[in-house]
């Protein structure tokens, strides 16, 4: 699935990836190949990107996620520095 | 007949003034720019925070939200976008005018109970409402050197926090929209309260069943401020690169004029010249003429 992490300044992350795992409102949670649509807010944390084998850790600073046919946009206020 | 020496020197003074204006130019042409590639990047953001707000809003628009209600515009802040620097022609000149205009049409009467505050992003609408006595909010000057979405919030929240205080029941924004290098259009909107999403504008794909969490309401509430620093954070963008398209187009114009100066100064320096030659010429023939007839 195609997942792309934007802030205002500039685009974050763009790219297919296995699984990734947001921290929503109400908890963190993970989206998987073929979830169903969700918009859910977000408070700060990490952001963590799957690929296979590989994983990357993305901190934002708060936002909002929308998932829909298999297309993850996370808008965040900022990234943070890791 | 023209000094010699006084239009060389003018000439020289002119021919350095051009240096500078088209150093400005290019200067200027390069931050336009950057400041253009800004908004670009913003727009992907801005697209999607609009699209979820449209899904959102599509089926009931019945959101609670305090930034929605509307109030008798008792205190007013308007937010005066303008440049630090100035050499850009009408740009700082435009937006001030529009305020003063806004202010003697729509707000006259709170105007006259000192109620009208402003909010000056720039150094050159700050300086001209401090001259006139206006309530100042804060300053606001140094954003441009480090221009970003996080320090634009801060502002946007302090204006935010006013705004549900109660220190001001509407805010609007005063700033050049960005067109392209050489057209700016002067631009007056409503911050606060925000206006209710048309109900025309239903998504398209609004039948989709999302999920939403933690809830409808509480994610709209969330997004409408999001949507608020987004508006004034793109107004600053807009401004910014204005600016610099406006200084870019003003440099260029004042380059060929100085260009046009020389042109004439040079004709009028040769004119002198030739005429001191044709002085001193006439001066030894008619002295030969005298000694030889003598």
């Amino acid at each position: 699935m195609k997942l792309s992490i934007i802030t205002p300044d500039k685009s974050v992350y763009e790219g297919e990836v296995t699984s990734v795992t947001v921290p929503g409102t109400l908890g963190s949670f993970e989206v998987l190949e073929n979830h169903a649509p969700i918009i859910s807010t977000l408070d700060d944390g990490k952001v963590i990107i799957r690929k296979h084998k590989e994983e990357e850790v993305i901190r934002i600073k708060g936002g909002v996620v929308e998932v829909i046919r298999n297309n993850v946009t996370v808008l965040a206020e900022a990234v943070l520095d890791a | 007949m023209a000094n010699l020496k006084e239009v060389r020197n003018r000439i020289t003074s002119v021919s350095s003034t051009q240096q500078i204006t088209k150093a400005m130019k290019m200067v200027s042409a390069a931050k336009l720019k950057r400041a253009t590639n800004a908004i670009v990047q913003l727009r992907p953001y801005a697209n999607k925070l609009k699209d979820i707000l449209v899904n959102l809003s599509s089926s009931e628009i019945a959101s609670s939200s305090p930034f929605l209600a509307e109030r008798k515009p008792h205190k007013v802040l308007l937010v005066v976008v303008t440049s630090n620097r100035g050499l850009a022609g009408a740009f700082n000149t435009n937006v001030i005018k529009a305020t003063n205009q806004l202010v003697a049409e729509k707000y006259a009467e709170q105007h006259a109970k000192g109620n009208v505050n402003i909010l000056a992003i720039g150094k050159k609408g700050q300086d001209y409402y401090q001259r006139r006595n206006y309530p100042m909010v804060g300053q606001h000057n140094e954003l441009f050197t480090n221009l970003n979405f996080e320090n634009t919030s801060a502002i946007t929240q302090s204006i935010m926090d006013g705004f549900l205080a109660g220190d001001y029941d509407c805010v609007e924004l005063v700033y050049n929209q960005f067109k392209n290098a050489v057209l700016q259009i002067l631009t007056t909107e409503r911050l606060l309260p925000v206006k209710a999403a048309e109900p025309g504008e239903v998504a398209s794909k609004g039948d989709i069943d999302y999920i939403f969490e933690p809830s409808k309401e509480e994610i709209v509430e969330q997004l409408i401020p999001k949507s608020i620093k987004l508006q004034l954070y793109k107004a600053v963008l807009d401004s910014h690169a204005s600016e610099h398209g406006a200084r870019m187009t003003a440099m260029d114009k004042a380059t060929d004029n100085a260009g046009e100066l020389l042109k004439s100064l040079k004709l009028s320096y040769n004119q002198a010249r030739q005429a001191a030659i044709t002085t001193e010429l006439t001066e030894i023939v008619s002295g030969a003429a005298a000694l030889s007839n003598g």
